[in-house]
């Protein structure tokens, strides 16, 4: 039941919060974080049951439309945990970036805030696909109003490029799921939409392909890989710093989440043999985006192109499909979920303070804002893999392990190592190195992060260490749920392998 | 005690939080009380383990402090290893970095951002003896990238001058290259051998693998693109010299003393992977030797007094990677000793003067400070000979057994001598050029009033000349560690050969002394010639290697990042968006909503189904 609670406590809170407006228009924002800060501690709260034999801590299922075998199954793993944490952690965190820069309708803000979180949320746990592609849908629905109402210059034309991308390649996996059900309707004899159900069933090699590529292309539009990327830099430079840190810490991960519990699992053999082009794709996304990105001079942009460069390394470790290679990927995900995050909400600082993300308008900028260019430091020393911290474990884990499945590409992708350094070191020289002379930006409001802030980058920077330092207790959560996918998968690779 | 061997990294790490999380608001004094004295109570701790280990006799110790991640079979902690060779390391690092951390205390004193100096100092230091104490190749890694973003921040220090920043930016990512190299060597180590632990890859490698076999070639050849990196060798050695824009004491510790060396106790520590890979080795001999040779050729050229010190050290720990190559290991980490002491030195003395005559570096603007500078005087002329191999200094006797070790070394290694024995030919002129123009002579520029200095900054130097002249007489306890390869016999050597070993860089000092000390021989007529001039021009710009890579990469690069930075692959969503508008457009002008229009439509349609059905 656990799982109803965490979901509809943000879904009541949301409507709470956007009617609470009328009364005091200070309170949208109070009872949002009441509303997460009580999720976080009931996802805390979980932590400490043990799984049951299956491995699920937690799960409801619950007859939804029984006619097409349509249930309300939710269930929580290791894997779903760490995500959910992540969820709640940075849902805290966007309320609190969002704080002072959300005036305007508020109450809407908040409102399409927690939904887009309990949508996220219910992503992360759903096992009936068909509940699945609801939330799949509830999370993008309030984002696209968060970037189209209380977006930056060119909100529409970001809102409805990310609405289109999302929705199109939605589409396609509906198509697929209906497929799946389909498939099992005329193999076992009634429609169901069931994850355990689905898992079972036998296609032709043919078929199979196109419907795991109705997931693939679905779900690497979220995270974002190439050729699928471009619409993410358009709506994170459009997007209030809220709305990035989501997209950025959560959303993305949807994409990696659904790639790891579906895509693979449901179409081992397609898997098997779509692995090298799936790779191919992921070490094209590190080079050509950490390239594209190294050349904006829109910061937000640029922190952009870098997370579809850093979710490169999680496509490559999750098609790699071995231990290392999966913890990799998950580390990378959470890692990045909080570097990518609090660089979002640093460039957003600086276009609070000074109104431009232009960084050659920047520069010199250490001497006014020592403490926020020590936090920059820390996160792009992180987003550059430097050991001690989640960036680094998560990435030398993916690379080590998609070593021992495809050499050429893992080397090639692991110049990726040396371009991150390029342009997170770049960003540092235009922004806050140099003289700090005139410049034609407004800097009376160019002020040193203040107490609030400081907490939570403070909290962002303990997380990265924890995780590069012992991760362990993140890798504990994980590791039995991959091996186990793992396991379900082996068999079935080795009889192809064997034809 | 041995126990608490993690004490050694704990200590500079609490100052370096403290210094942190202070950020600035302590007073100078505490600052230098936390900076140095970490590193000194990490030195105390270091010695005391050292006596306790040696007394011990046994040949290694590992202390696991905790397990730092474990998936699959892939488990690396957080383990320190104590041999022979990670005691030296630990001494040299601790002993001349507290040196180099007092000094800077002084060195330093005016500087507003003084905290932040001291917490990037402190934070190399742990992550220095990481790199050493590791007991697997992930620990190591973290300290190796530690130090090169330590190295990164204190280069860029004074980071207002954005001429630093670029020299920062450029050290990070020349050694990134090699450092990734290193790491794509670790996938393929952990791959092959299943383990990351140094002592288990190495004895798996030499069970599992033939001696020249291609997996032991390829582990070999990845690991040495790490170790040319951060050791500043060819071809990644175009960093070093622009990393002198950071304060003098950091070119010390950093770029003379510790850092630049890891690639030596890389290949040091891995010496069996090389062993059963002798093409690699003996590449690894090849490019110290061209090392120490092209950087003696640009040492003579420049006129900046830190450069040539940093041409000095790439062509001295061109001089390691040859003791590597020719399987010399312990003359490799003796040599990696003397060559901490006598540079440290020397980079720090230069400290003084650059101070004392209002950071000036040009040599050409200083001259006749002999007397005005006595302690820079005393130190850079004992520096010069230990770095000269005067004989009994320290540098004599390890460059001496580098070489006598080439020249018993079958095939390649007479001529693998000859070329060091005209580096340390070089070596002799070079310095001595220094020495002259800066000591003696009459002063072309600034005068100083006094020199500076101070106990904080005296007392380091007099213990490093002290060091640097009786530092050979150190016995270096490695042989457990090498014992397994290294043959142990005395030099066979005629005292002829030896004699002339010795007598050279003497020859070079003696030309030194009479071009720019006695006048005898002119450099202006020298340098009318035009050869000369090329020569002049071309080793002075380092052989045209930036000049090579800007081309070869550099500019490519950026050239393409600027052709693409709208993303070519967006440009097609933005086609799909265009045709969609544009076909939009083109059937909204068919609406125009007379009759007659529609009418013919319709009747051309028919007309054509009509058609297209009788001629099917």
């Amino acid at each position: 039941m656990i799982l109803v609670w965490l979901i509809s406590i943000l879904f009541v809170g949301g409507i709470i919060a956007w009617l609470s407006e009328r009364i005091n228009p200070a309170y949208p924002r109070i009872i949002a974080l009441i509303t997460v800060v009580l999720d976080l501690l009931l996802m805390l709260s979980v932590l400490g049951s043990e799984p049951n034999a299956g491995g699920w801590i937690a799960s409801v299922n619950a007859e939804w439309v029984p006619r097409f075998g349509i249930s309300f199954y939710l269930a929580l793993d290791g894997l779903s945990v760490l995500l959910i944490l992540l969820t709640g952690f940075l849902g805290v965190i966007a309320i609190g970036s969002a704080w002072d820069e959300i005036k305007e309708r508020a109450g809407f803000f908040y409102f399409n805030l927690l939904w887009t979180l309990a949508g996220v949320l219910g992503v992360f746990t759903a096992l009936d696909l068909f509940l699945f592609f609801f939330f799949w849908e509830v999370m993008l629905i309030p984002m696209y109003f968060i970037i189209a109402i209380w977006g930056h210059e060119n909100k529409n034309y970001a809102a409805m490029k990310f609405f289109i991308f999302t929705q199109v390649t939605g589409m396609l996996m509906l198509v697929s799921i209906l497929m799946l059900a389909y498939f099992h309707l005329v193999q076992i004899g009634n429609l169901s939409f069931d994850y355990h159900d689905l898992l079972r069933i036998e296609m032709g090699n043919q078929i199979e392909m196109w419907v795991m590529l109705g997931f693939f292309v679905a779900f690497t539009t979220k995270l974002p890989s190439v050729p699928f990327h471009s619409w993410l830099p358009d709506a994170h430079s459009q997007a209030p710093t809220a709305g990035s840190v989501i997209l950025a810490g959560i959303l993305l991960k949807t994409g990696a989440y659904g790639l790891i519990r579906f895509a693979v699992p449901l179409f081992p053999e397609a898997s098997l043999s779509f692995a090298p082009i799936a790779m191919t794709l992921a070490a094209i996304s590190i080079l050509y985006c950490a390239k594209v990105a190294f050349a904006q001079t829109d910061i937000k942009r640029l922190i952009a192109y870098t997370s579809v460069s850093h979710m490169g390394f999680v496509t490559l470790g999750i098609y790699a499909w071995n231990e290392q290679a999966l913890q990799g990927a998950v580390m990378t995900m959470l890692a990045h979920g909080l570097s990518a995050a609090a660089l979002f909400m640093l460039a957003g600082g600086l276009q609070h303070r000074i109104h431009t993300r232009e960084m050659p308008d920047m520069g010199g900028f250490w001497v006014k804002v020592p403490r926020m260019a020590v936090v920059a430091l820390f996160f792009s020393v992180a987003a550059l893999g430097m050991p001690g911290l989640g960036n680094f474990v998560g990435e030398f884990l993916a690379l080590l392990g998609a070593f021992q499945a495809n050499i050429p590409i893992t080397v090639i992708s692991a110049f990726g190592l040396i371009l991150a350094s390029v342009y997170s070191l770049w960003v540092i020289q235009m922004i806050f190195h140099g003289e700090y002379t005139d410049k034609k930006i407004d800097d009376s409001h160019l002020t040193d992060l203040n107490g609030r802030e400081m907490f939570y980058f403070g909290a962002m920077m303990l997380g990265l260490v924890w995780m590069g330092m012992y991760p362990q207790s993140f890798l504990n959560l994980s590791q039995p749920v991959l091996v186990e996918l793992l396991n379900n998968t082996q068999s079935i690779f080795a009889a192809v392998v064997q034809n | 005690m041995l126990d608490l061997i993690w004490l050694l990294p704990t200590y500079p790490l609490l100052g370096f939080l403290a210094l942190v999380l202070t950020s600035g608001r302590l007073p100078k004094k505490i600052v230098g009380i936390i900076g140095a004295g970490s590193v000194g109570l990490s030195f105390l701790t270091a010695a005391i383990i050292a006596t306790q280990f040696l007394a011990g006799g046994e040949d290694y110790f590992v202390k696991e402090v905790w397990a730092w991640m474990a998936v699959g079979s892939f488990t690396p902690g957080f383990s320190f290893y104590l041999d022979g060779l990670s005691l030296v390391m630990m001494l040299v690092i601790t002993g001349v970095g507290f040196l180099i951390h007092l000094y800077a205390t002084g060195y330093m004193a005016d500087d507003p951002s003084f905290s932040r100096f001291f917490s990037y100092m402190n934070l190399f230091v742990a992550a220095m003896l990481m790199l050493v104490l590791g007991d697997n190749l992930v620990l190591l890694y973290l300290g190796w990238e530690g130090v090169g973003l330590c190295s990164y921040l204190l280069i860029g220090f004074w980071y207002t001058n954005p001429a630093n920043g670029y020299a920062a930016r450029k050290a990070f990512i020349v050694t990134r290259v090699g450092d990734t190299s290193m790491a794509i060597g670790l996938f393929l180590l952990f791959a092959q051998l299943g383990t990351l632990n140094i002592q288990d890859v190495l004895h798996a490698a030499e069970a599992e693998w033939a001696v020249g076999s291609g997996l032991a070639i390829a582990a070999a050849l990845l690991l040495l693109g790490g170790a040319v990196g951060k050791s500043a060798q060819l071809p990644l050695q175009t960093w070093l010299p622009d990393a002198m824009a950071g304060p003098t004491p950091i070119s010390a510790l950093i770029h003379a003393a510790t850092m630049v060396t890891a690639g030596v106790y890389l290949i040091a520590r891995t010496h069996i992977l090389f062993e059963i890979a002798p093409s690699v080795q003996l590449l690894v001999a090849w490019i110290g030797l061209i090392t120490v040779l092209m950087a003696g050729f640009i040492a003579l050229t420049q006129s900046d007094i830190k450069r040539i010190l940093a041409f000095s050290t790439m062509s001295q720990i061109g001089y390691m990677f040859l003791a590597l190559g020719v399987g010399a290991w312990s003359a490799a980490i003796f040599h990696l000793m003397t060559h901490a002491f006598f540079k440290a030195l020397l980079f720090l003395a230069s400290g003084t003067v650059i101070l004392s005559v209002h950071h000036e570096q040009n040599i050409f603007k200083m001259g006749g400070l002999r007397k005005k500078l006595p302690v820079s005087f005393a130190s850079f002329l004992i520096g010069s000979l230990a770095l000269t191999a005067f004989p009994f200094t320290s540098g004599y006797f390890s460059k001496d057994e580098i070489l006598l070790a080439a020249l018993e070394m079958d095939g390649p290694g007479t001529i693998l001598w000859v070329g060091g024995v005209l580096g340390a030919f070089l070596t002799g002129i070079y310095t001595f050029r220094l020495f002259f123009i800066v000591f003696f002579g009459e002063n072309k520029g600034h005068v100083p009033e006094n020199e500076v200095g101070g106990i904080h900054m005296n007392g380091p130097l007099f213990l490093l000349m002290i060091l640097s002249l009786v530092g050979g007489f150190i016995a270096i306890p490695v042989e457990s560690v090498f014992s397994h390869g290294e043959v142990h016999e005395e030099h066979h050597v005629s005292t002829l050969i030896h004699g002339f070993m010795i007598a050279v860089p003497l020859i070079g000092i003696v030309i030194s002394y009479l071009f720019f000390y006695a006048k005898i021989f002119s450099i202006e007529k020298l340098m009318s010639i035009p050869i000369s001039q090329t020569l002049h021009r071309f080793w002075f710009s380092g052989w045209g290697m930036d000049w090579l890579y800007d081309r070869l990469i550099v500019f490519p690069f950026l050239w393409l990042s600027k052709i693409n930075k709208a993303d070519l692959i967006d440009s097609f969503y933005a086609f799909i968006v265009k045709f969609a508008r544009a076909s939009n457009a083109m059937i909204v002008r068919t609406q125009t909503g007379y009759i007659r229009w529609y009418a013919l439509s319709i009747a051309a349609g028919l007309v054509v189904l009509i058609s297209i059905g009788v001629l099917l």
